[in-house]
């Protein structure tokens, strides 16, 4: 033990946690109960801390009277899709910068990195003039190839410190073998770092769920909306019905947080996973 | 591309490779394998982030409108000349230091205080950092939702308990008002930001050698002078690097603004960045581009000083701690 605690230090310590978590639980905990209390209820006096009857109208009104179905549709095609490309990409980029010496290795990370310091959102309206020539405006598909370009990055970097934690001598024996590169790639190495994969798609999944700016720019009609650009649209109306705000808000974040609580152990999965570490 | 191997045995027979001022040399054939890997990843990041962002450049000494665009000439340095001369602009600077500051020096106080507390080893541990730590997965944008709903003036909760605890008598118009916005989005983004200084500190902390609070303790170190001499200096490195870190990702964050305010009332919540995507969103690529480049020009600059500040002098005896 670090130095023995006197009970004074034991009650402000976990009186601080105890406050810490409440204040940080408390606003998802609110829009949870705003989402299933009775519409009518939500805007009375006094306020209610537990919904006196349960309701899933605000779902229903959600859906009903909004294309939130696409939405989520939209959503979910496009995280998939630039996900999954993202994470195609950076495996093969990654395996090369964590493999190999190269004059330009050095100028290829540094470009990678700088594109975390500036954020996407930056040159906006470049972007959007270059969509426009390539005819991609208003396409779930440029948004997607967007995306993974915006993803790449970070992900080439997860990735090579998940192929530092592998021996090379493990693709080099299934090359003796007679395996090209790439099916040693995709058939040995793969298969060893499935939680470090897994880590980093989930990461890019959330990325390109919870996306703002890039989205409301490059998509307009709502067949194509995905629930940002959507609830963009909800909060510059006059009157917010929070009712249905609560219910899509949940409904936008309860999949990035199961998803994060499957990534960490993945996560931690994939840092002890130097089994088979030389 | 010129690519050598690192250190492990060839795979190629040693008759294909020549060696190249020290280094061995790959075969043609494996070379053009790598590149190939090499290629989608530079394609994509390339013409989609590269481009946009060097196009962006030399639009920002254009004129470019998206409104009216018979006269897209070179207007040198206007752009930046109007915008450093709009009070507008101005105010928004003003405002992108106060919320930066605002954010930071609290965020930083209570992660340090949680990641103290959370060093201690006690039961559930593991899953109170997993319940605390949950905003992660949240995006600014909903999170500014989820505020803009608690600090609502009719029927926010926030007035609701203020006024159950006698705090205030009548219901305070957060949002509406301009004396309170900036504050309540601050509030806002302190608790979305602590969780981050919690877990770089606290990852920190637990690298700190046990034995140097032992010393401490033989030495009759009280709890303060352990704080200060012990803990913060062996922490030093990693609470200047997130102090660096969080102050970009602040200043470049305006989501929570977004979902929270919009900007308003009367623009008094716009920061630089938000401010820039308002403009962008009227159309005004121009002026647009010109904050954009104000904006990294200006925190590439501050990395650069901050970087130099906090180098450790080498007069000073180097105490060994965690980097």
């Amino acid at each position: 033990m670090i130095r023995s605690e006197t009970l004074a230090g034991r009650i402000v310590r976990f009186g601080g946690l105890g406050i810490c978590l409440i204040i940080t639980v408390f606003p998802l905990y609110w829009i949870l109960i705003t989402s299933f209390k009775d519409p009518g209820t939500i805007f009375a006096y006094p306020l209610k801390y537990w919904p006196g009857t349960w309701s899933l109208e605000n779902y229903r009104g959600l859906f009903d009277q909004s294309n939130f179905g696409v939405f989520v549709a939209n959503s979910l095609i496009v995280s998939t899709v630039a996900a999954a490309l993202a994470t195609v990409v950076s495996l093969l980029s990654a395996y090369v910068l964590a493999r190999f010496e190269f004059v330009s290795k050095g100028a290829v990370m540094g470009a990678f990195l700088v594109t975390q310091m500036i954020p996407g959102f930056i040159a906006l309206g470049s972007l959007y003039i270059l969509m426009t020539r390539l005819y991609l405006v208003d396409n779930r598909w440029g948004l997607v190839l967007v995306y993974v370009a915006m993803s790449i990055p970070l992900c080439t970097v997860m990735l090579r410190g998940f192929f530092e934690n592998v021996p090379a001598s493990l693709e080099e024996a299934a090359m003796v073998d007679g395996c090209s590169r790439l099916s040693a790639l995709f058939r040995v190495l793969v298969p060893v770092m499935t939680p470090g994969i897994a880590a980093s798609y989930i990461f890019n999944f959330v990325n390109c769920w919870n996306e703002l700016f890039l989205s409301v720019t490059l998509l307009n009609s709502d067949s194509n909306k995905t629930i940002p650009a959507a609830l963009n649209g909800f909060i510059s109306s006059y009157n917010i019905d929070w009712g249905s705000m609560s219910a899509a808000a949940v409904l936008s974040i309860v999949p990035t947080m199961i998803l994060f609580a499957v990534a960490s152990r993945y996560i931690v999965e994939g840092l002890t996973a130097g089994a088979v570490k030389e | 591309m010129s690519l050598t191997e690192t250190d492990r045995p060839p795979v190629q027979p040693p008759a294909t490779r020549r060696p190249v001022s020290g280094r061995r040399r790959w075969s043609g054939r494996t070379a053009l394998v790598l590149l190939a890997f090499m290629v989608p990843a530079i394609v994509f990041v390339g013409i989609f982030t590269y481009y946009p962002l060097l196009s962006g450049i030399q639009m920002a000494f254009r004129n470019y409108n998206l409104n009216d665009l018979s006269d897209t000439s070179w207007v040198g340095l206007d752009n930046f000349r109007t915008l450093l001369d709009d009070q507008m602009f101005r105010g928004t600077v003003a405002n992108s230091i106060v919320w930066v500051v605002g954010s930071l020096v609290p965020q930083f106080l209570i992660g340090f205080a949680m990641a103290m507390w959370l060093r201690r080893r006690f039961r559930f541990r593991g899953a109170y950092q997993a319940l605390v730590f949950f905003p992660w997965a949240v995006s600014g944008f909903l999170i500014g939702i989820l505020f803009r709903w608690m600090f609502n003036g009719e029927f926010g909760v926030v007035n609701d308990l203020l006024m159950k605890s006698h705090l205030i008598d009548t219901p305070v118009p957060w949002l509406a008002d301009a004396r309170y916005a900036m504050i309540s989005v601050i509030i806002a983004n302190v608790w979305y930001g602590v969780t981050f200084f919690a877990i770089m500190i606290l990852a920190a902390l637990q690298g700190v050698p046990e034995e140097l609070y032992e010393a401490a303790a033989i030495d009759g170190a009280g709890k303060v002078r352990t704080l200060f001499s012990i803990t913060i200096p062996s922490i030093r490195t990693t609470l200047a690097l997130t102090v660096l870190l969080r102050v970009i990702w602040i200043f470049n964050s305006p989501e929570l603004i977004f979902g929270m305010t919009g900007g308003g009332p009367a623009n008094e919540t716009h920061i630089v960045t938000s401010y820039m995507i308002q403009v962008t969103q009227e159309g005004d690529y121009g002026r647009a581009s010109a904050m954009g480049v104000m904006v990294v020009f200006v925190l590439m600059l501050f990395a650069v000083f901050y970087l130099m500040a906090i180098r450790p002098r080498p007069s000073l005896p180097r105490r060994k701690g965690l980097a």
